[in-house]
């Protein structure tokens, strides 16, 4: 399986991501120049966390124009499998490729920690290494990760299982008390309609392995591997009322 | 223009330093002359106060690949590899605009260590503020915190620990420091020499604007006065999304092989850059100031000169190789331009629109600077200036005490502060902030490196020798506690003016409490940095050395953590406890004093117990170990219970030390000392350690329970532990902010 990740001037998770992916877990991995206009042949990319561009005016809001976003929103129209963690996630967001925005934290200020997660849909080609309901811990690191919607993007994200992951305490509890950002519903992770975008503030890519403090975040990428040589992520529906349907058009704006 | 005498005056240059340029030039300055001078000779540049003391410190080792002088030091820590690390103050910017202050402190500190080819991995910062319930202290508090969190963590390099202490002494003097660890391959290990006669100088990122000129010679090298907020424009501002670019863009740059010398514009911008280079290579420079990028229009060679604008790097590029360099900055959109070259004449020359505004011996700026052997005076004693046990009256509840101490503002907590910065990022971050020391691991290999940052400025107040020797053992105990070996040491020595006897003997006597430490427990000081007239109004700061201790675990694997980690395992003393309170927390916190004397130190002794931990640490014996420090025996016990970074609180059942009052024996902060927990069958193994090494160990008791019990003392649920001990700071700082919007 190969894999691509963006440096957007300004990315800062790309060398500890690709150093996973090809260290940790052996994939091919090439890194993606935010200047290029074409894409080699991938299988998954991976828009990184940092500060694109500098993040002074909104974050993500400049990346979403740089050239890379071209093909990149191609290859999400064309079913590929794109994971956006942190400001991966802003940047999809700005790009309309996910609903829904990210803002500043409702305590007004940066927060780095390890939080508990429950994952809610584990019908996905993301997440399918999970136990439903199962409750991990990933650490979170963003000024501005608040989760916000519309009532009806929320209803929408709710009804058709597109909420992976919410922040929770240590029992699986979601509440005021759980919520380290202000995020609505406590929302942790989206994904796109059909199923082949996803979103997350946490960072899998920092909960690898055991000696650097968890091994919570390596699954999300194994169920990506195994859903890529199983195909089985193309099965939409899965038969389940929750599961991941594939309209034939991509993007919610 | 010719300069005069007051303009010198104006400009921080004494009469007699005025007529000593007047001599090395044979002729009046020029007004960018003087600049320069005043520049190069500001206490920040040329250290004249400390550079004959600092002759003092060890400095070389084995190990040690580059010592003082350069960017940063280096140390080899074998397969090739070597760890790069400094320390440097940004205090005086940091009262007066502690946002902008506290973050342009750590992009200069950040770019120190990319200059020497390494990639910065992992940040700490010392922080010390006046009394958390001053006025001030809240906004500076913030504007630090936010300013290290926002620079750091846009950069992409981890702030993985340090030191925050709050103290009325720092009321109008705070103390910012802040260091990078870098790592780099021995052999592409960067000097910043301007070697090679004709070699081009490029001129690499931002742009040079109005900001910072004067920082160093009137900023950081004089005392503040009431109109200090004046000073603000002297402040950079600074732009870590460049700093990134500029970082990778170098770190590319020197991959190529076609570059001779990097350094960092810092203090005295270009001047300095350009001097100190010239200087290190025996050669002269030439600077042709209209060719180096500007920010605005109609800006004068002076202020070419002196811009302090952040994010800027002096290259030294193998001549015909300029197009290589210039074309990875482009792909990283920033400027590259030549702004003058190499020269055999010895002399620092600027021109500008063909005319020589500068002309100047390179030696009379960097080496033959001046440097004043200012007279010292011991200050004389203050009466009853030790406490005395007899007289003080045992606490009734030691229950209250404990939690008290532990929520008061120097043993609570730092959560509040360390949660704003990114300690992941880089994916290299094993020990994260809460434990005596951060750890990392160097990536391809087995090992890792143990860092501590850490000041005492009560044992220093009191006695500034024996002071420093506590910081630099308590340092090297950090380290040891997370099972590294000590290596080296880079430290930042801040006071108040050394134009002052008293002063100048703190800092002696804290140079020979340095060098004797660093000597014993074999740790040479690599690098540093002297932040003097830390001063307002004539008030001084206590001498306040901040030691960061470099450790290497040659199996990362085998760190260790200050928390306790499974029920039953066996808690124990190792070390003497005295009668010892003098300086303790304890007694400032519950009996408000703040008196000697000071805890009794030998340093055969600290070094048997860092063998005792290190061998016990290599056999994998121990599961936690964490210096008994501020707070004494019941405080590192409950820190032990409480700081798990799993978030799992574990409690303990222990005996108090017999022979001893309680109060000492609880909350004394005697040297030299851990507490260590292990499986109890280890317990022998760990016997035979300490008999060897003949360090005194004590069976306290076992981990267990949801209870921290002390003997007859202490008797307390962890969860009112937790509550005290871990929202503390929180709950100040923010308390206070809803008062103030209000």
């Amino acid at each position: 399986m190969k894999w691509g990740i963006v440096t957007f001037p300004g990315s800062n998770d790309d060398r500890a991501t690709a150093r996973v992916l090809s260290r940790v877990l052996g994939q091919e991995t090439c890194m993606l120049w935010h200047k290029d206009y074409r894409l080699p042949e991938l299988d998954c990319i991976i828009l990184p966390g940092g500060f694109s561009y500098g993040d002074y005016l909104r974050c993500g809001s400049m990346a979403r124009f740089s050239p890379i976003m071209g093909p990149v929103r191609e290859f999400c129209e064309a079913g590929g499998l794109v994971l956006g963690i942190c400001n991966g996630f802003q940047i999809l967001c700005e790009a309309g490729i996910l609903p829904g925005a990210l803002i500043r934290n409702r305590s007004l200020l940066f927060v780095c920690q390890r939080v508990h997660l429950k994952v809610e849909n584990t019908d996905t080609p993301f997440t399918h290494r999970y136990r439903a309901g199962e409750v991990i811990r990933l650490p979170i690191k963003h000024g501005e990760g608040a989760y916000v919607a519309s009532e009806e993007v929320l209803e929408a994200l709710e009804r058709e299982g597109r909420i992976l992951l919410r922040y929770a305490d240590a029992d699986g509890q979601v509440g005021p008390h759980s919520n380290p950002n202000g995020s609505m519903r406590s929302i942790a992770a989206v994904l796109n309609e059909r199923g082949n975008v996803l979103g997350l503030m946490p960072h899998p890519e920092y909960a690898v392995e055991t000696l650097t403090g968890s091994e919570d975040g390596r699954r999300l990428f194994l169920s990506i591997i195994e859903a890529h040589a199983s195909g089985a992520w193309r099965r939409a529906g899965r038969g389940s009322q929750n599961g991941v349907q594939a309209p034939p058009e991509a993007g919610n704006r | 223009m010719e300069a005069s005498l007051e303009q010198a005056l104006e400009h921080g240059l004494t009469e007699g330093e005025y007529r000593k340029v007047l001599e090395v030039l044979g002729r009046v300055p020029s007004l960018e002359e003087l600049g320069v001078f005043s520049a190069m000779w500001s206490e920040h540049c040329s250290y004249k106060s400390s550079r004959l003391l600092l002759r003092e410190l060890p400095t070389s080792g084995p190990h040690v690949l580059q010592g003082p002088g350069e960017n940063a030091g280096v140390v080899d820590v074998g397969e090739g590899l070597a760890v790069v690390f400094k320390i440097e103050s940004h205090n005086h910017p940091s009262f007066v605009e502690p946002y902008q202050g506290a973050a342009t402190g750590v992009g200069g500190i950040l770019r120190d260590i990319f200059a020497m080819g390494a990639r910065p991995v992992a940040s700490l910062n010392s922080l010390r503020f006046g009394a958390l319930d001053h006025p001030r202290t809240n906004y500076l508090l913030r504007g630090v915190v936010a300013g290290i969190g926002d620079y750091g963590n846009s950069v992409g390099v981890p702030t993985v620990g340090g030191e925050v202490y709050f103290d009325p002494a720092y009321d109008r003097n705070i103390l910012v420091n802040a260091f990078t660890l870098g790592i780099v391959r021995v052999d592409s290990l960067y000097r910043a020499a301007a070697a090679g006669v004709g070699n081009p100088l490029l001129y690499v990122g931002s742009k040079t604007g109005r900001d910072g000129i004067h920082g160093a010679s009137l900023l950081a090298s004089a005392e503040f006065d009431s109109d200090s907020d004046k000073k603000r424009p002297t402040v950079q501002v600074g732009d870590p999304f460049t700093e990134k670019l500029l970082m990778e863009a170098c770190l590319e740059a020197i991959g190529t092989g076609s570059l001779v010398g990097i350094q960092d514009m810092g203090a005295a911008g270009l001047t300095s850059s350009a001097a100190e280079m010239a200087g290190r290579g025996g050669n002269g420079v030439e600077l042709d100031l209209c060719a180096v990028p500007k920010r605005e229009s109609g800006m004068t060679p002076y202020e070419v000169l002196l811009s302090e604008s952040q994010e800027r790097m002096l290259l030294v590029v193998k001549a015909g190789e300029e197009e290589k360099v210039k074309s990875i900055f482009s792909k990283w959109d920033l400027d590259a331009v030549v702004v003058g070259r190499v020269t055999g004449s010895g002399r620092f020359r600027a021109t500008w629109e063909g005319r020589v505004v500068a002309d100047i011996p390179v030696a009379a700026l960097t080496t033959e600077a001046p440097a004043y052997a200012r007279p010292r005076a011991q200050p004389a004693e203050e009466e009853s200036a030790e406490a005395s046990l007899g007289k003080l009256p045992e606490p009734m509840d030691y229950n209250d005490v404990v939690l008290r101490l532990l929520g008061s503002p120097n043993l609570c907590s730092r959560e509040w502060v360390y949660r704003q910065y990114d300690s992941y990022v880089g994916g290299d971050t094993v020990v994260r902030p809460g434990s005596d020391a951060a750890v990392l691991r160097l990536d391809d290999t087995k090992k890792g490196v143990a860092i501590s940052l850490d000041g005492n400025s009560r044992f220093c107040r009191l006695d500034p020798y024996v002071g420093a020797v506590i910081a630099v053992a308590e340092g090297a105990r950090n380290v040891v506690a997370s099972g590294a070996r000590p290596l080296a040491i880079t430290n930042c020595l801040n006071f108040g003016n050394p134009e002052k006897p008293q002063v100048m003997w703190q800092f002696e006597e804290t140079i020979y409490g340095l060098r004797d430490a660093c000597r014993a427990l074999g740790t040479p000081v690599v690098s540093g940095n002297v932040s003097f007239y830390n001063e307002t109004e004539g008030q001084g700061i206590p001498p306040t050395p901040v030691i960061g201790m470099v450790g290497l675990l040659e199996d990362v694997g085998f760190h260790l953590t200050q928390w306790f980690k499974e029920e039953g395992d066996v808690i124990v003393l190792l070390g003497r406890s005295r009668e010892e309170i003098g300086g303790s927390e304890y007694l400032h916190v519950i009996h408000g004093e703040i008196k000697g004397p000071v805890p009794w130190i030998d340093l055969k002794v600290e070094k048997a117990l860092h063998s005792v931990c290190l061998a016990a640490a290599r056999d994998g014996i121990l599961r936690s170990a964490h210096d008994v420090a501020e707070g004494g025996l019941a405080v590192a016990l409950a820190e032990s219970c409480l700081s798990a970074d799993n978030g799992v609180m574990l409690g303990a059942r222990v005996e108090a030390e017999a022979g001893l009052r309680p109060d000492a024996a609880l909350f004394g902060e005697s040297q030299s000392r851990m507490i260590v927990s292990l499986r109890r069958r280890h317990l022998n193994q760990l016997r035979e350690l300490c008999r060897r090494e003949q360090v005194p160990m004590l069976v306290l008791g076992e981990v267990g329970g949801n209870r921290l019990e002390i003997g007859e003392y202490v008797d307390l649920p962890l969860k009112h532990l937790y509550e005290s001990w871990k929202g503390a700071l929180g709950r100040q700082v923010e308390g206070r902010a809803r008062v103030a919007v209000a």
